[in-house]
C-alpha cells in the first residue's frame, strides 16, 4: 500500500490547489453584481420568453431512433479500428449486427416511424 | 536600499499592486465584438502569422463572463449600440475597451443616420485604434497600450 502514497499526496495537493484557488477568489475577489451582469447572455439581446419551452412529443420518437443508430455507429468505430486484427470473423460478425439493425430499420419504416405528420 | 539589501541577491521584492497588474496585463482575455471588415484583421492577429499569444492575449472568449477586454472592430450602428452596451455591462470588472478602426472611433466614412459617430458615445473606450482597417500589427500595438495602461492602475 505504501507504494500508492505518492498518488494520495498528488491527489491531496491537486484537490487542495483547486479548493484554495476557488476559495481565495471567492473571499478576496471583488464582486459587483448588477442586474445586467446577472441577466442571461443572449449575445447582447434582451431575452424573450422562458427557456422552459414545451416541445412536441414527436421529438421523443426521433430521439429514440437517433439513440439506436447512434449506438450502431459507436460499435462501428472500435470495429473499424481493430478491423485488420479481427479479420474475416469480425467482418461477418459486424455484417450480422448491421443486418439485424437493417431489419429494424425497415420495420420502423413500414410502421411509419420516420413520418413526421 | 531598505529590505532588499538585507535579503541578498536571490530574493526580489515587489508590491501587490505591481504583481496583480502584471498578471492582469499578461493574460488579457479579449471579447471579440467584430462588426465589419476590421474583424478580419482581428482574426489574423490570433493566427500564427501575427501570433497574439506572444503578448498573452490569444484566448478570445465568446462570452462576456470570461473576458476582460472588449475589442469593438468595425462599424457600430445604432441597432448594435445597445448590444455593445449590454455585453460591456455583462463583463466582470476590471474591463477595458479598444475601439478598432475609423468606424468604431468616429463613424468613419459613414456619416449617416444609422451609424453611431464614435463608440465612446456608448461605452468608455481606453484605446482608440485608427486605420481603415488597421493592420494586425496596429492591433497588437493597441493591446500593448492597454497593457501599459493596466500596469499603471491602482488596486
Amino acid at each position: 500500500m505504501i507504494h500508492y502514497l505518492p498518488i494520495l499526496i498528488l491527489f491531496i495537493v491537486a484537490v487542495g490547489f483547486a479548493v484554495t484557488n476557488i476559495g481565495l477568489s471567492a473571499i478576496l475577489g471583488r464582486q459587483k453584481p448588477t442586474a445586467e451582469k446577472l441577466s442571461p447572455y443572449e449575445c447582447g439581446i434582451d431575452p424573450v420568453g422562458s427557456a422552459r419551452e414545451r416541445f412536441s412529443v414527436k421529438f421523443y420518437l426521433i430521439a429514440m431512433l437517433f439513440v439506436i443508430f447512434d449506438i450502431e455507429v459507436v460499435f462501428l468505430y472500435p470495429w473499424a479500428v481493430a478491423f485488420k486484427s479481427l479479420k474475416l470473423f469480425g467482418f461477418i460478425e459486424m455484417l450480422i449486427f448491421l443486418g439485424i439493425l437493417l431489419v429494424c430499420y425497415f420495420y420502423l419504416w413500414k410502421k411509419g416511424g420516420l413520418e413526421w405528420d | 536600499m531598505g529590505l532588499e539589501s538585507h535579503l541578498g541577491d536571490n530574493i526580489l521584492t515587489t508590491t501587490l499592486t505591481a504583481m496583480v497588474n502584471w498578471s492582469r496585463a499578461s493574460s488579457l482575455w479579449p471579447m471579440p465584438f467584430g462588426l465589419a471588415c476590421c474583424a478580419i484583421e482581428m482574426m489574423a492577429v490570433v493566427a500564427p502569422r501575427y501570433d497574439l499569444a506572444r503578448f498573452g492575449a490569444e484566448v478570445f472568449r465568446f462570452s462576456p463572463r470570461q473576458s476582460d477586454l472588449m475589442i469593438v472592430a468595425g462599424t457600430l450602428t445604432y441597432k448594435m449600440a445597445s448590444v455593445a452596451r449590454k455585453i460591456y455591462d455583462q463583463m466582470p470588472e476590471p474591463k477595458w475597451v479598444i475601439a478598432m478602426g475609423a468606424c468604431a472611433i468616429s463613424g468613419g466614412v459613414y456619416n449617416t443616420y444609422s451609424v453611431v459617430q464614435g463608440l465612446d458615445q456608448v461605452v468608455p473606450v481606453d484605446v482608440f485604434l485608427p486605420g481603415c482597417p488597421p493592420r494586425p500589427e496596429a492591433l497588437i500595438h493597441a493591446i500593448m497600450e492597454i497593457q501599459k495602461k493596466i500596469k499603471k492602475e491602482t488596486l
